[in-house]
């Protein structure tokens, strides 16, 4: 006998819920209907349009209209709010079907427990179960909702800006209508001389940034954590405890403060190397200058995170490697050279990647410090120390350059993820994460 | 022999703290500067030494009596603001990551991968389609709107949360399922105490972010009144900067002690917190 599941499984096809009052779970049921029928009130005067606005993205310009003597402005589509409202609806959309299908399910499986002539749980037998197995999906809901329209709604919007015409001056809504133009976007990023300049500058600017950044940094942490953890040297708790310092003021003040260090006329930097007889250097000014303030600025916020890190690893080196290295006859830089530093490197080579990654997108240091100045005539809205992410910034803030904005926003991401996901995939937290228990 | 290993370790430890003094003073120049700064009579940026003469505090009181900005307001703004994300981010990052971590489900290694994807889209890319999102909803110039986004935002930072929950052995939690205990309860009387350190560091950093962030507060936040620190520091350093830098000084250094001071406080929880994120990537 499988009629109960059939006749079930078919009941929440119809309408969700149903299935549910039919095996006589009253609570669920009554609750899924409830959820059915909001979504019906909400879905079915919305989703035609969202998919007609994303698909075409309005068809009325905005214009004006007369009405007996004046002329009445008769408001356009607008292309963008059409495109965000209808990602939402599909979002909704698509969260209301999982919920359609698994209402099909459940119905289904307690059909057949009715069919095996079975008891149904009841409701409070049901809630039980959800608390216990389900457990780690239910504590993953609200964050997964959060992260689902702030996170990923808006990152497939931008996405597809970069394949529309959506940038100043001649595409801005309300004024006129946005249009889908397949790879244009890209290929003028790639090929318009004036664009495809700039591209390939800032680029290959970012691209050395961050390895000096990563380099200086990393280094410098490490010959700060050593010195710190030599063998004589005192008050150890005292000199992290300083060391510190650059990394608990926020990032959002010393970077302010830094530019008024290297302040080329009134700074203390300039004041000083007159005290020794130097002359003034132009530190935030020059194109080269800038480069070197910000690589110099950066290691001191970023030397202290290295340091905190590397001082971690080195308590976590076994010490009888020393005694054993002892007992062999090495000298102090040997074993420095064949037991220290590889296990340092071994143990922090996730996290110089993960840092090269953090680079190439270091907004901050570079938007506080110079605001991507000295300015490039020959550049497209962008300057002599901008990274691809402050011109993104730039293009979208200032300059109203939507779909280049995200073209480049999508070729960073890129970047970042081939390095990241083949760091990750080789690390052990991904392959041997149970092998810990 | 033995006087010139002597002399060699007194060169190298000489030469150490040599290196270290320097270092330290590097460290702390820019805040020392800055405290001073502040504390210095007059408005210019160049003075002819970094121990003024004479003290002031007229700058600070400068700060909350000058009709043209609100510090008053925006301090409690935000810390408002930085204390209710703090709360928030820290209960969804630890339930979130405690599940990742602990329990095997469909579909859990392809939320770790998304949760890894996502993160690596820079920030802001997302910020003209969030702006319009809060429009819609009525959400622009509300304090809730950046605690719910920045609250939003902290679950997919939270790699370390997980790598700390994956260090802790499964017996423990394990034992206490067999003997009866639910996982609401085995969570709450068994896990929260043991990751006291890592929800301190999640605390810390999600307060710290919220405290000094200017980028997202700026877009969202129109009116002066509703402004953060954040956002009223920079609108300062843009129209004040040049012919008043003593009191963007004064205002700097209100913001950072609070930070400051919690880093260096909670110093041996932050360590912890880089370190189990390191030796797990």
């Amino acid at each position: 006998m499988n009629r109960h599941r059939s006749i079930a499984a078919i009941l929440s096809v119809l309408f969700m819920g149903l299935g549910q009052l039919y095996n006589r779970q009253f609570v669920k049921g009554l609750l899924l209907i409830a959820v059915n029928a909001t979504a019906l009130i909400y879905l079915v005067p919305n989703i035609g349009k969202a998919i007609w606005g994303v698909v075409t993205l309005g068809e009325k310009t905005q214009g004006l209209k007369k009405v007996g003597r004046i002329n009445v402005p008769v408001p356009g589509d607008h292309s963008i709010f059409l495109l965000i409202s209808g990602l939402i609806t599909i979002l909704i959309f698509a969260i209301f079907m999982t919920i359609y299908i698994m209402n099909i399910r459940d119905a289904y499986r307690n059909g057949s427990l009715r069919d095996k002539g079975m008891a149904v749980p009841d409701f409070k037998k049901t809630w039980a179960y959800v608390t216990d197995k389900n457990f780690p999906l239910l504590m993953l809901a609200i964050p997964a909702l959060g992260v689902l329209f702030l996170t990923i709604m808006p990152i497939v919007f931008m996405i597809m800006l970069a394949f529309t015409n959506y940038a100043s001056p001649n595409h801005i809504p309300p004024k006129a209508l946005v249009d889908w133009v397949g790879f244009e976007t890209f290929a003028n990023l790639l090929t318009l001389k004036t664009w495809s300049h700039t591209f390939i500058g800032v680029f290959t600017w970012t691209i050395v940034w961050a390895v000096i950044a990563t380099v200086t940094t990393y280094f410098g942490g490490m010959l700060v954590a050593l010195l710190i953890e030599s063998k004589g040297v005192r008050l150890k708790k005292l000199w992290r405890t300083l060391f510190i310092i650059p990394y608990a003021i926020p990032q959002l003040i010393s970077l302010l403060v830094m530019r008024n260090l290297f302040n080329g006329q009134f700074g203390p930097v300039n004041q000083y190397l007159g005290y020794f007889g130097l002359g003034k250097l132009p530190w935030l000014t020059d194109p080269f200058w800038a480069k070197v303030t910000v690589i110099l600025v950066n290691m001191w916020v970023g030397i202290p995170v290295s340091m905190v890190l590397i001082l971690g690893v080195l308590t976590a080196i076994p010490k009888d490697l020393y005694e054993a290295a002892d007992v062999d006859g090495a000298s102090g830089f040997q074993k420095f050279k064949i037991i220290t530093v590889p296990f340092i490197l071994f143990s922090t080579a996730p996290i110089l990647i993960m840092q090269f990654a953090g680079n190439i997108n270091n907004f901050n240091v570079i938007f506080l410090l110079t605001n991507g100045d000295p300015v490039k005539g020959d550049y497209q809205f962008a300057g002599s120390t901008d990274l691809l992410v402050t011109w993104l910034y730039k293009l979208t803030l200032n300059n109203s350059q939507f779909n280049m904005a995200s073209a480049i926003g999508i070729i960073i991401f890129l970047i970042v993820a081939s390095f990241s996901i083949w760091n990750y995939r080789r690390s052990r937290s991904f392959k041997e994460e149970d092998m810990i228990q | 022999m033995k006087m010139g290993r002597k002399t060699a370790t007194f060169i190298r430890l000489t030469l150490s703290y040599l290196v270290l003094i320097a270092i330290a003073v590097c460290a702390i120049y820019p805040a020392l500067w800055v405290l001073l700064s502040s504390l210095r009579p007059g408005t210019a940026l160049f003075s002819p030494k970094l121990i003024p003469d004479t003290f002031t505090l007229a700058h600070y009181k400068e700060l909350f009596t000058n009709p043209s900005f609100r510090y008053g307001v925006w301090y409690l703004n935000t810390l408002k603001i930085a204390t209710l994300t703090m709360i928030f981010s820290t209960i969804l990052t630890t339930l979130s990551m405690y599940a990742l971590s602990r329990f095997r489900f469909r579909g859990r290694k392809n939320t770790l991968t998304v949760m890894l994807v996502l993160g690596m889209f820079p920030g802001f890319m997302s910020m003209i389609a969030i702006f319009i999102f809060l429009l819609q909803l009525n959400l622009l110039d509300t304090h809730a709107a950046l605690i719910l986004v920045y609250s939003a935002g902290s679950v997919l930072g939270g790699f370390v949360v997980k790598g700390f929950y994956d260090t802790i052995p499964r017996s423990l939690d394990e034992a206490a399922r067999i003997d009866g205990a639910s996982h609401t309860q085995v969570f709450i009387k068994i896990m929260l105490p043991l990751s006291r350190p890592m929800l301190t560091y999640v605390a810390l950093t999600t307060f710290t972010g919220a405290w000094v962030d200017f980028i997202f507060a700026r877009l969202v936040l129109r009116s002066k009144e509703n402004w953060t620190l954040a956002v009223g520091m920079w609108d300062l350093v843009n129209s004040y900067q040049n012919s008043n830098f003593t009191l963007f000084a004064a205002g700097a250094v209100l913001i950072a002690i609070p930070i400051t001071l919690l880093f260096v406080f909670l110093q041996k929880f932050l360590v912890q917190g880089l370190t189990s994120g390191a030796s797990k990537g």
